[in-house]
């Protein structure tokens, strides 16, 4: 396959970044959207030039280091799936290719199409925990879990983090994180005791991280690639409204 | 200096007990006089982060990603073991224990993995207690399931992202520390050395990876939890960031490394496309438990599977070892596919395949339990290979995945450095010389949640808190040596990617120390490394410059790293002139084609001392007692 990219090139966070333009030949169809990036860096090198920087890590989906927007899609074209796992041949020969960083005012962006997402880091910090130290719990098995909860505690717990969410959303919103991590927590006995302060604690500090609102695009649940339903934005709306009534 | 690993004395079942109760303690006032460097913030080092900052110590945690919840951890998918017996399957502390050192061939020691097996079930206890989603039977109580290796169903998860959610806990009981200020989070930071001061760990060396920054971090104990060095291999199912570069170096510091070749090759992962291909997926072992593994009775039948009828069809393992079946532990499956595809049997385009077959599963259960139990497998092998395995048996093959080798620890996970403990998949503890599924989760929790916290408070009893800090001239030493060796990296001024020599020399270990060695290979490797080395030091190109993020720059130090790891490797792999576990020697091997030990020449440990650049490092045994399992070759057939 024959490529033309455009990729953002920004040498720094306080630098004016650029599209670049590569023609890159040679593409196999079998390769992955990261290891087409791999073989272009490879002759960026040869050619004593500079290769782009992108957050890569597992490759398979889970890590969440991954945060491309390709052709104005975070994560491209096909759903369910994070750019790692994108495989060329969903693309023609001929494409042309838009690579872009997320884009956020919450995600600075460091190099190329490398962000800072320290924030979500911050956000979990504010109370996406059950506070429990090491030792001196109960048995596993003591508190029985009905199935479908403990289900649907997965189907929340299974975001990566990677922030796809809020690249997609219009308004940089980090609702479906936050739910996703509230909800996880509030549906299960261990978390279910600080569900008011955590749900606060974590909305005021999303606030502050300078992340928008929600106004129910649902963009965010087409681009996560762990599919997480927007369901549970309408679950943390009603644990927030549920904190600002029983403060604790 | 000679090795003592510190076993403690009393029958088997009581050392961990009775050692805890006389470790010394540092009372609740001088715990916070104190720093911990942790390295690493997967299972190991988020937990031991976490469970030390609760204690009262101050933290330092640093990873090279950029969040602490993308530790390659993050990635098991099966499961994680522990000897609860929910399930009423005669499972105890004692089978778990005897399974491990049975899978391990024999070549661990019986007390760590005794208290591995002790501590299990607390892991799983402070695990729920965390709020980690496990999978649950409709009467609200756990579900497990079994895995290779193992006769009785103890394995816990959660879905196929166990690992995920077993970090995620971790993760967020770090972050409850670092927001109550007990541990600061250096995401994005790379450590590059280790500082030996006195006689003992008192900090390292690290590389801001956004600025480019070099500085020192002093401590009063350094705790790596760097994990494997799979990617030695180039291919593996390891993450792309995952490197030997903190063992390597706290290695040329003085920490003796332990078993380096004995790496574990995963039975079940996508085979590799082509030339381009940058890692290897794993589909995890829990697979085995529904689907079978086939090729062809016939070498060169090409045609497509349903096109071959049954009596043409060979399930080798179910054939060889009818009691395990499918569940044959990861070396025994991970040799026979090779023997398979080497007879002209494998299948694929390439070759390098065998079928994994769903096809009964999905008659007996139904699509929808099958979609279940492993609906996200599923659907990311589709993805990465365009086909459905709902409709047609998945092709696997072998892949490098874990390293039971590593830093050489005590009883109390201690290096040969004083104030260096390692902890998981960096150590070399608990695994032998091969890993049973659903292990390494259990170990890394072990380490950190249980076993650390205690072991290390007895060495920071006796001595006095920052006693050296970053002023002290071994710290400039080091630093100004990580500076000239970026700066060479920098200068080379080259035109090969570091990414070639990598490739080239996985090439060649994946050929001469993978899943069948002989002494002609590895002698062969042992001639061409340093070759490579030499070519890398004067042919690799790095663009750009230290002062800013450099990608390049980070991948071509853990290259260069990976370039001197390697020859230990292979030298270890020479040295041992038998067969065990996930160590094949060709040589060694019973007529059946099965793997011979030679107890009485090789029960023991391989330990190998750093002595200096060029030259060879020196060699040292730990000999291994079985006093519980007594010493029996291996068999999975009955």
């Amino acid at each position: 396959m024959k490529l033309t990219l455009k990729i953002w090139r920004q040498p720094g966070s306080g630098a004016p970044g650029r599209f670049e333009r590569h023609e890159l030949d040679g593409v196999s169809p079998d390769m992955s959207f990261l290891e087409m990036l791999d073989f272009l860096n490879e002759r960026l090198i040869r050619q004593g030039k500079e290769p782009v920087a992108f957050d890569h890590d597992c490759r398979e989906g889970i890590c969440g280091s991954c945060s491309l927007v390709i052709n104005g899609r975070a994560h491209g074209p096909a759903s369910g799936v994070a750019s790692c796992q994108l495989h060329m041949r969903r693309f023609s020969d001929g494409d042309t290719i838009v690579i872009e960083p997320w884009r956020a005012r919450a995600f600075p962006v460091i190099r190329d199409l490398v962000v800072d997402r320290g924030a979500l880091d911050r956000i979990i910090q504010a109370g996406g925990y059950v506070s429990v130290s090491t030792g001196g719990v109960p048995d596993a098995n003591a508190m029985p879990v009905p199935k479908p909860r403990a289900e649907e505690a997965m189907d929340a717990a299974a975001c990566i983090g990677c922030g796809a969410c809020v690249a997609a959303c219009p308004n940089a919103s980090a609702m479906l994180f936050v739910a996703a991590k509230v909800a996880h927590l509030a549906l299960l006995p261990p978390g279910e005791v600080e569900r008011e302060r955590r749900a606060g604690a974590m909305v005021r500090r999303m606030d502050a991280e300078g992340f928008g609102n929600c106004t129910n695009h649902f963009e965010c649940m087409a681009a996560c690639p762990k599919s997480i339903h927007v369901k549970f934005i309408a679950t943390l709306n009603r644990e927030f409204l549920r904190a600002s009534f029983r403060p604790r | 200096m000679g090795l003592d690993a510190k076993i403690p004395p009393g029958p088997l079942p009581q050392k961990w007990e009775r050692h805890r109760d006389r470790l010394r303690l540092v009372s609740p006032a001088n715990k916070r006089k104190y720093r911990v460097i942790v390295v690493g913030s997967g299972l190991a080092g988020a937990s031991a982060a976490a469970t030390l900052a609760e204690l009262g110590y101050h933290v330092d945690c640093i990873c090279f990603q950029d969040s602490a919840r993308r530790a390659h951890s993050i990635s098991a998918q099966g499961g994680i073991n522990a000897a609860k017996n929910y399930r009423n399957d005669g499972d105890s502390v004692e089978r778990l224990f005897h399974d491990t050192i049975k899978g391990g061939d024999f070549r661990s020691r019986e007390a760590n993995v005794y208290r591995l097996a002790q501590v299990s079930g607390l892991i799983i206890d402070q695990c729920v207690a965390q709020g980690v989603p496990f999978a649950r039977e409709y009467g609200g109580l756990l579900a497990n399931r079994s895995f290779g290796g193992a006769q009785v169903s103890r394995t816990f998860y959660a879905r196929g992202q166990t690992g995920q959610q077993l970090l995620l806990g971790a993760y967020q009981a770090l972050l409850r520390q670092v927001d109550a200020g007990g541990v600061r989070m250096r995401p994005r930071t790379e450590m590059l050395d280790l500082v030996v001061a006195g006689g003992a760990a008192r900090g390292v060396i690290v590389r801001d990876l956004v600025s480019g920054e070099v500085s020192a971090m002093a401590g009063d104990a350094v705790v790596l939890a760097t994990g494997g060095y799979s990617n030695v291999y180039y291919l593996s199912t390891n993450a792309r960031g995952c490197n030997v570069t903190a063992i390597h170096r706290a290695w040329r510091r003085g920490a003796w490394l332990a078993n380096p070749c004995l790496t574990q090759i995963h039975p079940t992962c996508i085979p590799a496309a082509g030339e381009h291909q940058s890692k290897l997926t794993l589909m995890s072992e829990s697979l085995r438990n529904d689907g079978r593994i086939w090729v062809p009775s016939r070498a060169g039948d090409a045609r497509p599977p349903a096109d071959i009828p049954e009596s043409e069809r060979d399930y080798y393992l179910e054939r060889i070892y009818p009691a395990y079946g499918n569940l044959a532990p990861r070396d025994i499956a991970s040799r026979r596919a090779k023997e398979a595809c080497d007879e002209g049997r494998g299948v694929g385009a390439t070759g390098q395949g065998v079928y994994l077959d769903f096809s009964d599963a999905l008659a007996r259960l139904g699509e929808g339990v099958i979609r279940e139990r492993y609906g996200n497998l599923f659907q990311m092998y589709d993805e990465i290979t365009g086909e459905n395995p709902y409709q047609s048996p998945m092709r696997i093959y072998p892949a490098p995945h874990y390293t039971m080798g590593g830093v050489w620890v005590d009883y109390h996970l201690m290096s040969t450095v004083p104030g260096l403990f390692v902890i998981g998949e960096a150590n070399f503890s608990d695994h032998g010389a091969n890993r049973l599924g659903a292990s390494a989760l259990m170990q890394g929790l072990a380490d950190g949640y249980f076993i650390l916290p205690y072991t290390i408070g007895d060495y920071l009893a006796g001595i006095a808190p920052g006693a050296v800090g970053a002023d002290h001239a071994a710290f400039g030493a080091a630093s100004e040596e990580v500076r000239m060796r970026l700066r060479r990296l920098l200068s080379v001024g080259g035109r090969k990617p570091a990414q070639a020599f990598h490739r080239e020399l996985g090439a060649l270990l994946w050929d001469t120390c993978g899943m069948a060695r002989s002494r002609q290979g590895l002698t062969q490797a042992l001639a061409r490394i340093p070759a490579l080395r030499e070519e890398f030091w004067t042919g690799v190109g790095v663009p750009g410059r230290n002062e800013e993020l450099n990608q390049a720059l980070e991948y071509a130090g853990r290259v260069a790293d990976f370039l001197e790891f390697a020859e230990v490797m292979c030298r270890d792999a020479l040295a041992r002139e038998e067969s065990c576990g996930s160590h094949f020697r060709v040589e060694h091997q019973t007529p059946e084609g099965e793997a011979r030990r030679h107890d009485e020449e090789f029960c023991h440990v391989a330990v190998w001392e750093y002595q200096g650049a060029g030259r060879e490092p020196a060699a040292h045994r730990e000999p291994l007692a079985f006093e519980h399992v007594p010493l029996a070759q291996r068999s999975y057939t009955s």
